[in-house]
């Protein structure tokens, strides 16, 4: 198995894709919702990851 | 005045209407889908669910083995095993064919074991929609 080193930036990118895309299949009813809610789930976990992001940023000073 | 609420406890469908459904689902990620004929879905679970593991193992992420002690220490150890059990089969052929990355300092690692708990977690909500379809709580 290959070693893989990813930055915090990517590897929640993934973490957040994959994750929306579950949460996109099992929780809605018909696919345009379920397309809708990943897209919305994604954007959110972007949303938070970019906002925490620069919060530590000037945390930090 | 008040109103008191009714509520009525369902019955638990039998067994045999989605027990092999769950399983195979726990077994292969997106496998109950398959199996009640939604494979469009079924792929997406098995994609991610299986794209997570293999990260969590690329970035060499440790598997928790259950341990008791404090309340933290059981629910971390014991929580984390159950979330890499619930990936299935690639959690019993990954420690069958031997692997055993300790748990050292580092955020690739440390990302790598949150990706193989998260992935078994991302599971049981594949197996929780299983049931749902298979009891016909959902379509």
């Amino acid at each position: 198995m290959p070693k893989m080193t990813l930055s915090h930036f990517e590897a929640a990118v993934l973490f957040a894709l994959f994750t929306s895309i579950v949460l996109g299949v099992v929780t809605k009813k018909t696919d345009n919702d379920r397309l809708r809610y990943g897209l919305r789930s994604f954007a959110y976990f972007m949303a938070a990851l970019i906002g925490l992001g620069w919060l530590m940023h000037f945390g930090h000073g | 005045m008040a109103t008191k609420a009714i509520t009525t406890k369902q019955p638990m469908p039998p067994l045999k209407l989605w027990a092999p459904a769950v399983g195979v689902a726990w077994l292969i990620p997106g496998g109950g889908h398959f199996m009640l004929k939604r494979p469009g879905r079924g792929y997406l679970i098995l994609l991610s669910v299986t794209a997570m593991f293999l990260l969590g193992l690329m970035m060499r992420g440790a598997m928790f083995q259950p341990q008791t002690g404090d309340i933290l220490t059981t629910l971390i150890y014991c929580g984390g095993f159950i979330g890499d059990l619930s990936s299935g089969l690639l959690y019993l052929l990954s420690t069958w064919l031997g692997y055993a990355q300790p748990d050292v300092a580092g955020h690739v690692h440390d990302y790598g074991t949150k990706f193989l708990v998260a992935a078994g977690l991302l599971n049981i909500l594949g197996m929780v929609d299983a049931f749902e379809i298979a009891t016909g709580k959902k379509s």
